[in-house]
Formats: C-alpha cells, structure tokens, sequence
C-alpha cells in the first residue's frame, strides 16, 4: 500500500520509526513546513530560546541516556547558532542528529534571505552531514544519519532540508536494511584482530608498573561491566579522565582518580612511572598529556581504540588494537593475561596517595565559601545516581575532582572543545533524558551568563533541574592563569557577584531562586533545593574568588613539573 | 609488459616522502571540498590532485592526490581520509609499484627564427602539436611526472610560455617489484 506523504511529514515519520522521543528545537522561516506535522507527531518538542541550547540539551540528552539527541532550527541563523553545539558534540563524540531548514532548491547560490551553506560550514565538525536532495530520499538519508551518529566512534550528523523538499510529496518509504541507507565508503564496526589483542596480552604480561588509561570511549561502548571485571582480575590500577569519569567507580580501591592538567597527584604520576599504559578509547589529549616529550617516558603503550586514526595520531602504540573498547577488553580478558607482582607498583602508589591527596583550605565559617566544599556537599546530600553537568572552567574542574562517581553516564561535561555555558541547557537535557533522576548543573557565574535564558526552557517545559552557580564573580580560571602566569595583572576577568542578582534571575524566569554565603546557609540550602522538585532551582554559592584549581601542571611544562596544593609543597615522596 | 624502472618515474627530485593515494569516492555533490578541507584543516600536504569519473562512472570517482608524508606519517593521513564517509577505499601506491601518468599542455610563442627549435625540441620529447598558428603553438606531452619534468624545463628556456599540467594519475602495477 503506497502512501503519500510530505516531505516534511515523512521527515517526522522518520524521527518516529527512529524511535526519537524528544527533539529540541526553534522553529523558523526555512524550517516551518516541519514544524506543521510535528502537531500531530508522539515526538515531544522542547522548544528553546536560543538555538544554541537546543543543541546543548541534545548532547545533555545523549550523555544521559547512550541514545542520540535530536535538534531542529531553521536556516541561516538558527543554524550558525547551533554550531558551536556540533563542534562540541565533535570533540566530544557525542551521537547528534541535527536538522536544519535551508532555502529552496531554486535559491541555494542565490544569497536567499536567511540562506547559509551550513553542510559547508559544519563539514569539518560533523561526522557526516547532508543536503536533502529531494523529498524521495528523506526516509533513506534520516536513517543513515542515526546509523553513522550512533555506529563506529560517534558523533554528530547534520540534515539540511530545503523548504521546497519539506513541501513536495512523496510515496512513503522505510529502507528495510543497511544496505539500503547508500554508504558504500562506511564500515563502523572493526573485526577485532587475534594477532594485536594477542601482542596486547603480551605486554601486559610482562609489565610490573601498569596503569589503565580509560577515556570517554569506555562509557560511549559500554564497556564498564568489562572494564571492572578486567580490573578486578588483574589488579591494575586505573586512572579515568575527565571524559570518562564515572566509567569506573570512584569507590574502587584501585581507582587513582583523574589524570591531566588538574588531575590527582598519584593519577598524573602514575602513568609518569608507568612501564605499560593500557590505553582504552582515550585520545593522549594534551590536557592529559602535558608536554608530550616528557609524558610517560617508561611507558610501552597498549592502544585501543574504535577510530583508527587515533592510533598513532599522538603516540606511538606498541600494541594497536582497532577494535570496539568492549570486545576488545573482554578478548583481552579472555586470555587470562596477568601483570607481574604489582605490590612494589601499589606500595608507591599508596605512598603518593597518602602524601598528596586532593586537598583544599579549611572552609572559613563566616563566608565566603569554598567551592570544592560546595561541590563536596552538593554530592554528599545528593540521591544515588544523580546526574551532574558542568560548564567549564574552574568549576568544571572541582566538580570533576570532588564529585563522587559511581555510575557511568552520570557525569555531563565539554571536555574536548571547552564550551562555556554548556552545564545548564545540557543539564536540561539531560533531565528530559532522565526524567527519574535529580539533576543538578554545577555551573560557574561566567558560564551561567552565556545560556541561562534556558531557564525559562526549563520552567516553561517542567524540568526542574537543579543548578548551583560557584559565584566568585570572576572568569575563575582565567584569573587563575593571570595571578600564576600573569604577575596578577587582571585583565578584563572581574564580573561582580551582584551583577546580576542570581536570585531574582531565577525567579524572573519562573524558578526558585537561593543564595549561601556561609557554611550554614550552604548546607541549609542545599537541603532545602533538593527538597524542591516541581520547578528549577538556581543557588548563588558566594565562593571565595581566590581559590585556585590544584594540583596544576602549567602549560607547556611536563607531568612531572604537577603543582600541588601549597600546604603540600615540599612533602614529596 | 612494461619492466619496474630502475629509477623513480616521477624524476630524480620526487622525495621519498612522496605518496600516492589512488582514492575512490562516490560521486556525490561537495565530496572533493570534503577531501581539500579535510587535508587543509589538518596540515597535510597536497603535491598534485587529479580528479575524474572512476569506472562504473555514475556512482564513483577516483581522486589521484600524491601527498607529502614528511610532516604528517601516511597512516594518519589514510586513518583520517577513510573517515570520510564518502571514501569508498583509499590505495597506497609506492611510486615504484605504480604506473604513474601526466598530461602537459603548453603554448609557447613562436618567432620565425626559432619556430624551428620548438618545434623539435617536442619531437624530441615525444610531445606534439595539437594548435598552431603564426605566432604560437601549443603542444602536449602525455607521459611520466618525470619526462613532463624534463618537458617543462625544455620548455622554460623560450620566452612567452603558458603551461598547464593535469597533476598525476596512477594505478597499480600489474606486477609489483620485490623488495
């Protein structure tokens, strides 16, 4: 039975057969034929105020639940405004699919109102992205790009719709299989080889100082059951970066906690006197690696990784393993291969952790706040399993240390591209994704300018997530990098913590508005935000604009050159 | 059969960090801007490009690029280029394991003294004219980057010459040399 469709309304039906439940967006020029089905659609609609949220929501949204975000806005405009969520989603191969309006066919070329070529625009950031050709091709195009999000190392996928392919009719159509989405030049899956995992295997036998390397691509392959098992069995330690944090429980007695730039002193030192790094679906990102002629200098490196080009990209591997993370870990699991005696390896470790844990002052009772103490509280009092999303910065960077994570996909962060004003929209995604869970934004007061208009998102839509803004009234780490770097010269870094007046922002915008300058009131507060669950609730902690992330390892300098938190200066082991 | 050369077809001055990639892609809208912009954005070096319907021409096109691997080794460049979801398959062709041709078109202003030397200096080459007129000829070459090298310089020592080379297309050797 043939059915004739729209293209707009087979491209709704598509997002149905997908299984999309929810798709954020803003409607407009280009993309209003689409935007007419949708009455009729079981697709929920979040509609945003800035297009940029709406892709920031879907990548919350994707984080949360493993499945990928949907966003819709029109052309020109609505579509340069959600590209900084598409170079974000890149970086961080986040599963996106992103529908664009875009001028008729007749006046693409033609410097139509409201035209921009944004598959040019987007190549570079995008997995892949399309230009619908016609409405007949809508059906086919959709499904290939929820295959090529979803499949392989993720990543976001554009469709530019023509308003004039929106308009046109065609006999609906579904493609029965893969062969049928057109993608000759695509193969997502590697077959996992016997002879690397075998090599593999090898040198994890013959190591006395490993160290697991786990990065975000362990959460994006599910592989934590395997990873934990493999850890368990073998006793190797296991540091977890900043995209990966919560893919192995922070509560494991052999989790050294995150490397990097800002990471834990054992972590960071670890993979220094390393003699194996098992690198799993991790990047060697600079933030991880600090000057890369002295990272790791011990280490044989085990590399596996589902993106073949990132095996070499950086460092060169002795085992490269081109494979899914999960696959890959449980036939690496299944040779039953063992390190050395790793009791010389823990007892340095153990020395290491007891010297320089993560540590801050003592919080000041009259105010103002530590922040770490703020998001140390925040994570005591929350329910099991809450999710939480930062912005980034210095605040991104406590969340990161001071959270306590035991469950995958409940962490949501801009790790790769950095993003300002990420935490909130994506925290409203994610609560879209996760309606069962409290969700809070950990956010800091420069980010929380940038997208806090999607309060009204939030409100309007009834999500109530939970945000806590670190105001220091200072872009933080950029004042950080001033006072080390910069002689504390401080340009252009100063915000005030009044202006704007966080509480009357939130209550503007529907929500409930809170404020802690003191100990007291923080832990009163918080009690009283998570006892709040019918509307957002945004709390002004007043922090201490002085504090600094540590440990640190400054720009250009090695791993080995880590500072560590002033009262621990001089205590190295 | 054509005998493996002793020497480098491309001429005595390829580098050995030379490459060619033989790279069959879909014929679709915007698939070569995806190839210039992903080489751009990510510092590789392009030497030459040649680009044309592949066999079975409605649906692919081969692209020709010999690369410069000296800043960039070739498994990132290929790891990278096989990302491109419209790249169907990407060969490697050491220079010496493959048949490498290049067109050269010239058109070189003629005097009625020297008309004379152009004209045998393309016969030499194995060249020839395919327009003429009082005042120039234009002349092409059909053969190895090498001899198109050679060609070109012959060429450089008239004044007033206009010079257009296709960059390389390759295929593999039927049979490859041994190491």
């Amino acid at each position: 039975m043939t059915m004739e469709l729209t293209g707009a309304q087979a491209l709704i039906k598509s997002l149905e057969h997908q299984d999309v439940d929810v798709v954020f967006g803003l409607p407009g020029g280009a993309i209003l034929p689409v935007y007419d089905p949708l009455i009729d659609s079981s697709v929920r609609h979040i509609l945003v105020r800035h297009e940029q949220g709406a892709g920031h929501m879907a990548e919350g949204y994707a984080q949360a639940t493993g499945r990928p975000g949907v966003a819709m806005v029109t052309s020109g405009p609505g579509a340069t405004n959600i590209v900084t969520p598409i170079a974000n989603a890149h970086m961080d191969s986040t599963p996106l699919v992103v529908i664009t309006g875009q001028v008729a066919r007749a006046s693409i070329g033609t410097d139509a109102f409201q035209e921009c070529d944004i598959t040019g625009i987007t190549a570079g950031i995008t997995k892949h992205n399309f230009l619908v050709p016609s409405a007949e091709e809508l059906p086919r195009i959709v499904a290939a790009a929820f295959h090529l999000a979803t499949t392989g190392r993720p990543g976001p996928v554009l469709i530019d719709v023509p308003k004039d392919v929106a308009q046109s009719t065609m006999q609906w159509w579904w493609p029965s299989s893969i062969d049928e989405l057109d993608l000759p030049g695509y193969r997502a899956q590697p077959t996992i080889d016997v002879a690397a995992i075998e090599q593999a295997a090898t040198l994890i036998r013959e190591s006395s100082r490993p160290v697991l390397y786990v990065g975000g691509g362990v959460l994006k392959s599910r592989a934590t059951a395997e990873l934990l098992a493999f850890a368990d069995r073998t006793g190797i330690p296991v540091v977890t970066t900043l995209m990966a944090r919560g893919a192995f429980p922070d509560s494991h007695s052999q989790h050294l906690g995150m490397p990097g730039m800002h990471g834990v002193y054992t972590a960071v030192t670890a993979m220094q006197r390393a003699d194996l790094l098992i690198t799993l679906g991790a990047r060697f990102d600079d933030r991880v690696t600090g000057r890369l002629d002295g990272f790791a200098p011990t280490a044989k490196i085990v590399h596996v990784d589902i993106d073949r080009a990132e095996l070499g990209k950086v460092r060169h591997p002795d085992a490269a393993v081109h494979a899914d993370v999960r696959e890959a870990l449980a036939a690496l699991d299944a040779t039953g291969t063992k390190p050395r005696d790793l009791t010389a390896w823990w007892s340095q470790l153990r020395a290491w952790q007891e010297d320089f844990p993560l540590t801050y002052d003592e919080p000041n009772e009259g105010g103002p706040l530590r922040p770490q103490a703020v998001v140390q509280a925040l994570s005591q009092a929350a329910p099991a399993g809450t999710i939480v999303a930062a912005g980034v910065g210095q605040h991104q960077m406590w969340a990161s240390q001071y959270w306590q994570f035991d469950e995958p996909n409940t962490w949501i962060n801009s790790g790769g591209a950095g993003t300002m004003g990420f935490g909130l929209p994506a925290a409203i995604g994610a609560k879209v994704g996760r309606p069962d869970r409290t969700v809070w934004a950990i956010d800091g007061d420069g980010c929380f300018q940038m997208t806090a208009q999607e309060l009204v998102t939030a409100r309007s839509e009834g999500v109530p997530i939970k945000v806590a803004i670190l105001n220091n009234a200072y872009l933080g780490m950029v004042r950080q990098w001033q006072e080390m770097f910069y002689d504390e010269r401080y340009s252009e870094v100063y915000l005030s913590p009044d202006l704007p007046d966080y509480v009357k922002w939130a209550e503007a915008m529907g929500c409930v508005g809170l404020r802690a300058r003191n100990s007291e009131e923080m832990y009163s507060v918080i009690d009283e935000a998570n006892a709040i669950n019918d509307v957002p609730v945004v709390v002004d902690f007043r922090t201490d604009s002085s504090e600094k992330v540590f440990p640190m390892v400054a720009s250009g300098k090695t791993n080995d050159d880590i500072m560590v938190h002033p009262s621990q200066q001089g205590a190295r082991s | 059969v054509t005998p493996a050369p002793e020497v480098y077809e491309g001429g005595a001055e390829a580098p050995a960090t030379h490459h060619i990639l033989s790279v069959l892609v879909e014929n679709k809208a915007g698939v070569l801007s995806r190839i210039a912009g992903l080489f751009a954005r990510r510092g590789f070096n392009i030497y030459s490009l040649a680009v044309a319907p592949a066999e079975g021409h409605d649906r692919f096109s081969r692209v020709t690029i010999v690369v410069d691997a000296a800043s960039t080794p070739l498994e990132q460049i290929m790891g990278q280029l096989d990302k491109l979801v419209n790249v169907v398959q990407i060969l490697d062709l050491r220079p010496r394991d493959a048949i490498e041709r290049e067109l050269l078109l010239a058109t070189v202003a003629t005097t009625e003294q020297n008309r004379r030397v152009v004209l045998d200096a393309v016969s030499e080459a194995g060249g020839s004219v395919v327009d003429a007129d009082t005042r120039a000829v234009t002349v092409m070459l059909a053969g190895t980057p090498g001899a198109c090298d050679q060609f070109e310089r012959r060429l450089e020592s008239f004044t007033n010459v206009t010079l257009h080379r296709t960059g390389r297309v390759a295929l593999p050797r039927l049979t490859p040399t041994l190491d």
